[in-house]
């Protein structure tokens, strides 16, 4: 079952051509890993999803077109988006982070699955979000996506810039996010990638170069081959 | 001493009406980044409303009707600040120099449209008659009316925080003015809090029109006059996207400008624009404003 279907997908920023014709899909209740050199448009092809670039070419989530569309119409259809840089709202406390991300049909439970998913929170909700920790702002933008249904979540790379403690923290979080999820994470850290992908693209100079099994990141020929680092670490 | 605190309160009460353009201002700019220069228009607007209301529909001049009177004026300003949203800001978002134009081009017209309708000389806005009695305080004597500017000016900073702080838009607003597209990721349709912005802002405007016409001994399509450019400086000094920035700036403006104007003789503008250049240099994100990341 395919949930993501990207053709031909082309983005222009200014004078640069970003993405160059990427076309894959994403299995429904599967990780999909995107990995790639820095560089190559793995979060340019995320927020072309989302509608936060204009692209051409053919973007179909369940059978609908989401080329043309706008990012509130894409978010309330089921996408969520976890961005690189967490975006969460600094001058907001924790809680109104949370409220501001619930929609009409969010229900209380959610709120006690967060908090039991990450309890720090709870504790926190009265702080202003810009005063967390790096690693905590991570939860926070992971938390406000899991409030709701989604159909498909998009995350950027989560692990970007934390501690390694962090890293592991955050990655534990996801590992157990991922269980039945739809997912497409763009992760440079390969560890975290082996634990939750079950599905792997690889970027190259804005086209998908590898679309199939993660099982090749065990190859560390290969993985040095087409992304440029050694095959070890692991969080 | 008497002239001081004379000084002090019609200060305050001048800065009140600078606070009632410079709020919307504020907030359309931090979350839409519009540059919204029909807002001294919308200031007219409100006052001709009001004006219409006073001396057609409830002409007896009380304080009611007066406060009456005001409401219409900030709901006509709120009305046509929302259309012009939706006939023309919508179509240009990010295309921050036509907004620039278009605004300037709306400003220019519905100062038009009034001077035809009403000519250019004043025309008296009708007050209640405890607004031309004095108020002691101390051995000063202060102006009625000031009272009513200042109150009026609390009360929509109390009503604009209320708003903010305590209501689902308001979060949205406070959210968007930080990070609108990571708003809109969320799945929120941004532009409602837009509309709402441009109302609101508005009708913070057609209030302050209403109050500047009493201030200004009359209503005419030349009373936004230097308004809309201290409304500015306001919004610049107190923080973009400020609410209680711009508060805070505009008493600070009003007070400085007053006693500049009476003790250095007619120097208050100069004082004023001094002040805007020292917080450009020292603090360039304004008093209450935030540093872009």
């Amino acid at each position: 079952m395919t949930a993501l279907h990207v053709n031909d997908l082309h983005v222009r920023i200014n004078q640069a051509h970003i993405l160059q014709g990427v076309s894959f899909t994403v299995p429904k209740h599967k990780v999909t890993a995107l990995m790639g050199r820095n560089g190559v448009g793995k979060s340019t092809t995320l927020k072309a999803i989302m509608g936060l670039y204009k692209g051409t070419g053919s973007i179909t989530f369940n059978g609908v077109e989401l080329i043309g569309k706008e990012t509130f119409e894409i978010a309330s259809s089921g996408i969520a988006y976890i961005p690189e840089d967490r975006e969460i709202f600094s001058t907001l406390t924790v809680k109104e982070n949370l409220e501001l991300a619930a929609r009409k049909s969010t229900k209380q439970s959610a709120y006690e699955q967060i908090y039991a998913l990450f309890p720090e929170l709870q504790s926190r909700s009265a702080q202003r979000a810009g005063s967390l920790s790096g690693g905590q702002q991570q939860m926070v933008s992971i938390a406000r996506v899991l409030l709701n249904e989604n159909e498909i979540i998009l995350v950027d790379e989560p692990t970007k810039g934390l501690a390694p403690k962090l890293v592991t923290e955050v990655a534990d979080a996801l590992a157990k996010v991922a269980k039945n999820e739809t997912m497409i994470i763009v992760e440079q850290n390969l560890g975290l990638v082996k634990r939750v992908a079950e599905h792997l693209l690889v970027m190259d100079q804005g086209r998908i170069i590898y679309e199939g099994s993660p099982e090749k990141l065990s190859d560390p020929e290969w993985v040095h081959a087409m992304l440029g680092v050694s095959g070890g670490g692991a969080h | 001493m008497d002239t001081f605190i004379l000084m002090g309160i019609t200060g305050i009460g001048l800065g009140a009406l600078y606070f009632l353009i410079a709020s919307g201002l504020t907030l359309i700019y931090g979350l839409m980044g519009v540059l919204n220069f029909a807002h001294g228009a919308l200031l007219t607007v409100g006052a001709f409303a009001g004006l219409w209301f006073a001396t057609k529909v409830a002409t007896a001049t009380n304080t009611t009707n007066f406060l009456l009177s005001m409401i219409v004026g900030g709901l006509a300003a709120g009305l046509i600040a929302l259309i012009a949203e939706q006939l023309v800001i919508t179509k240009l978002y990010e295309r921050h120099m036509d907004q620039a134009l278009v605004t300037v081009g709306l400003a220019l017209v519905i100062g038009a449209v009034l001077a035809g309708w009403f000519g250019n000389d004043l025309h008296t806005y009708p007050t209640p008659l405890w607004f031309a009695k004095g108020i002691k305080i101390g051995t000063a004597i202060i102006p009625a009316d000031r009272f009513m500017y200042i109150g009026v000016a609390i009360a929509l900073l109390i009503g604009n925080w209320a708003l903010l702080k305590f209501t689902r838009i308001g979060l949205i607003i406070r959210a968007g003015v930080e990070n609108r597209t990571m708003v809109s990721a969320l799945g929120i349709n941004v532009k409602r809090a837009f509309s709402a912005v441009f109302f609101l802002g508005g009708f913070a405007a057609g209030v302050g029109g209403v109050l500047v016409s009493i201030y200004s001994n009359g209503v005419s399509p030349l009373i936004a006059g230097s308004y809309l450019i201290y409304g500015f400086i306001v919004v610049v000094i107190g923080g973009l996207g400020s609410v209680p920035g711009s508060f805070l700036a505009a008493m600070l403006i009003g007070i400085i400008k007053q006693y500049a104007n009476y003790y250095v003789t007619g120097l208050g503008d100069f004082v004023v624009v001094l002040l805007l250049a020292i917080v450009l240099l020292v603090r360039p994100q304004g008093l209450l404003g935030r540093v872009n990341s």
